[in-house]
């Protein structure tokens, strides 16, 4: 029974999470390195330089996305600002890429160009050590925890939750940019760091550094959905998502959600951090724009349209909105914000589960079709599949309300009116088995089942106007 | 008044190596300690919110294992009482002590909840995301810090603990729905067995049997009886007969302080309570 933790996570999995893993692994970790490497460029399969960068910059975004869904979709809390996590690690890295260009910037000195230009005559303090790769590496993990764990140690014991944490990660990712605007910050000012030379001794335009730190991404983002998924099925995720649910109840049964949300706030962080430090090597810039509240808002767009709270919906979403943010913002380059802004609305209103939810939901409606006359063990097994009830997509509670016999409009009710409280964070799954079915048998189904545990459904005006009671 | 010191050895609960000392003992920090048999002790608790005084000098003590059941008008300061008792409201002034050292007014919810007391909430909470037995695991008395929970497996023992008490409370069948799918009456049992795996030595009871069926309501009432003796439980309730049924001392409260306090006849019988409930 003692067999090690790694692979005791894989064997975990379903078996669809498992074949898209390996699948996933052999195109990073072979099929890219070839197709780039080996094939010539005349090659019609040949993967170029533009291509290998741009995906390699996606993979970071989902390892940034899937960070964000830890705290998102799994403990409620929406960080609009987890783009300060991101760039700090960027930049964290971003010292150890400049001293790496030695004496063969602009001004041949050995400070970078931007210090030479500001007249410096030494490095700052905080530059101290920047020359090492470990202590970059160590930089870019403790300096987004840092400042993660210190900020949401105040937010979180302040009880500050729902839209006032939002906006308040926005302020702090705003302030965090102006200062990282000015020239005296020691940060290269708005044109922040580029024209990277090497890192770790070799030149960072070769082809092959580039397939490295693709591939580096790439297990970045395994070891994320890994680390994620251990959370998020262990009984850390259950009590995450019992505070996202129902916060005071898990005080009064003993723990305490200010250790449980700092952790995952801090540990998400830290993972932005990692990727940060992927990105920056990859696109070969770090600039205070980084840093920008829209940026942040974005990464809560990729979440929203992937299907928070599946961490796999974060990163298909990331992965979709990039790639047409790329295609976008060559071709039609102007519209672009108008897309974002409309695919917002549009997820919002008709795919509150995300891209994610709608496959799980389409591909249910054929077998949940099947398994729909059976009793409460398909039940479970229908919405229990993707790993944890608690994982399911949040669904359109609604829309049930309106069909659904009294039974289920008064459980729905009594659902809403728990969950009334902060407006976008608080919102979150309702009944993911009853929505994973045709709307007609879901309500149906509360019904009967109301009915076999309980004898006739006379309690449910009870539970309505109970539902409406502060 | 001085006590005979072999009295007090039938008792449960108290902290080891006392009973020795007839002329005291050792204080062990944390630990209940119901030496003079008092599981739970307010003194002129007052809170006012805005103006308006909830708690207006509530006094209140409730021996260990005994079943009390408080009745009051709308407004008459149960919740909020309930509300101090477990850290949620802090008094603005008054004491409420647990046992004889556990000063309740300074301790946090989750603390609280750790020294031995459980509440059920007026309004079922349970989680409604999480199965039925999750639901318990997630209450299930145990080391609930984040390094622990981070890496908890559950024990065969643990497995039994909830199995029984989802047998006590005929939960059984349904261990792996959702408990946003159970009916309203269930999820209050639901409640009350979250209660019972976290093994509290005091239960507060807000309305447990709304929304129940006459026969829900009858099974509540022998559960609670069943487990006076061995648990202190303050029930907050305004059916009459399921207070008749649990068949212990009741108190009255109206406007933030104690209006009588006795047998239900007896406080059935007084003017005052009658003027307060039916108007005059």
């Amino acid at each position: 029974m003692r067999t090690p933790l790694t692979l005791r996570l894989f064997a975990g999995m379903p078996r669809s999470a498992q074949v898209a893993l390996a699948l996933f692994a052999l195109a990073a970790w072979g099929w890219v390195p070839f197709a780039h490497l080996a094939l010539a460029p005349e090659h019609a399969l040949h993967l170029s330089a533009y291509w290998v960068s741009l995906l390699g910059k996606i993979l970071c975004y989902m390892v940034l996305a899937v960070a964000l869904d830890l705290i998102w979709g799994y403990a409620g809390i929406l960080s609009l600002g987890h783009g300060l996590f991101f760039a700090l690690g960027g930049y964290a890295f971003g010292m150890y890429l400049m001293r790496g260009i030695g004496r063969d910037g602009s001004y041949q000195s050995d400070l970078p160009d931007f210090m030479v230009f500001l007249d410096w005559k030494e490095l700052p303090w905080y530059w101290a050590g920047s020359d090492s790769f470990l202590w970059a590496l160590f930089l870019a993990m403790a300096l987004p925890g840092a400042v993660a764990f210190v900020f949401g140690w105040f937010a979180f014991r302040s009880r500050i939750k729902g839209v006032y944490f939002s906006i308040i990660t926005q302020a702090l990712t705003y302030a965090a940019m102006l200062l990282f605007f000015r020239n005296e910050t020691g940060f290269g000012g708005n044109n922040g760091f580029t024209d990277f030379k090497r890192i770790l001794g070799y030149p960072i335009t070769a082809p092959e550094t580039r397939v490295a730190l693709f591939a580096l991404s790439a297990a970045l983002l395994v070891a994320a959905l890994v680390l994620g998924r251990y959370l998020v099925t262990s009984r850390f995720g259950r009590v995450l998502a019992a505070i996202r649910d129902a916060e005071s109840r898990v005080m009064f049964i003993g723990y305490n959600p200010l250790h449980y949300k700092l952790f995952v706030w801090t540990l998400s962080a830290v993972l932005c951090g990692l990727a940060g430090a992927l990105y920056v090597p990859q696109v070969g810039i770090i600039n205070p724009s980084e840093m920008s509240p829209a940026n942040s808002i974005e990464i809560a767009i990729w979440v929203a349209v992937g299907g928070r709270g599946t961490l796999v919906g974060a990163v298909v979403g990331a992965g979709l909105v990039n790639l047409a943010k790329s295609w976008f913002t060559v071709s039609f380059p102007e519209y672009w914000p108008f897309v974002l802004g409309f695919l917002f609305v549009a997820v919002t209103l008709f795919l509150p589960d995300g891209v994610v939810g709608l496959v799980r939901r389409l591909t249910r409606r054929v077998a949940g079709d099947a398994a729909s006359r059976g009793e409460g063990g398909t039940f479970g097994a229908s919405a229990g599949s993707p790993a944890h009830p608690a994982a399911a997509p949040p669904g359109p509670a609604r829309a049930l309300a309106g069909a659904a016999p009294a039974t289920a409009a008064g459980a729905v009710a009594d659902a809403d009116a728990s969950t009334g409280e902060g407006a976008i964070g608080a919102e979150r799954p309702i009944a993911p088995a009853a929505r994973a079915l045709p709307g007609a048998y879901a309500a149906q189904s509360l019904e009967t089942r109301d009915e076999r545990a309980n004898g006739p459904a006379v309690t449910s005006p009870a539970i309505a106007t109970k539902g409406v009671q502060p | 008044m001085i006590q005979p010191a072999p009295d007090r050895d039938a008792r449960v609960g108290e902290p080891p190596g006392h009973r020795d000392r007839p002329s005291g003992h050792v204080v062990v920090p944390g630990a209940l300690d119901l030496t003079h048999n008092v599981i739970l002790y307010l003194e002129d608790i007052s809170v006012s919110f805005d103006g308006f005084r909830a708690l207006n000098r509530l006094s209140l003590a409730i021996d260990a294992g005994e079943l009390r059941a408080i009745i009051g008008p709308n407004g008459a300061g149960k919740t909020t009482m309930m509300d101090v008792i477990t850290g949620k409201t802090r008094p603005d002034e008054g004491k409420a002590f647990f046992g004889q050292t556990l000063d309740l007014t300074r301790l946090t919810e989750p603390q609280i909840a750790h020294a031995g007391i459980g509440r059920k909430f007026q309004k079922p909470t349970v989680f409604e995301h999480h199965t039925v037995f999750e639901n318990l695991e997630l209450a299930l008395k145990a080391d609930k810090r984040v390094r622990r929970t981070l890496f908890a497996r559950l024990a065969d023992d643990e497995r039994d603990r909830i199995a029984a008490v989802l047998a006590r409370v005929r939960l059984a069948a349904e261990a792996d729905r959702l408990a946003g799918l159970l009916s309203h009456g269930q999820k209050q049992w639901l409640e009350i067995a979250m209660l019972l795996v976290q093994e509290p030595r005091l239960l507060l009871l807000d309305e447990p049997v709304a929304g129940m069926t006459d026969e829900e309501t009858e099974r509540t009432a022998e559960l609670f009886v069943s487990l006076a003796g061995t648990h202190s439980l303050v029930v907050v309730e305004h059916d009459m007969s399921f207070v008749a049924a649990l068949g212990g001392k009741v108190t009255v409260l109206h406007e933030g302080a104690v209006l009588a306090e006795g047998d239900l006849a007896t406080v059935q019988a007084d003017e005052r309570v009658i003027e307060v409930y039916l108007g005059r």
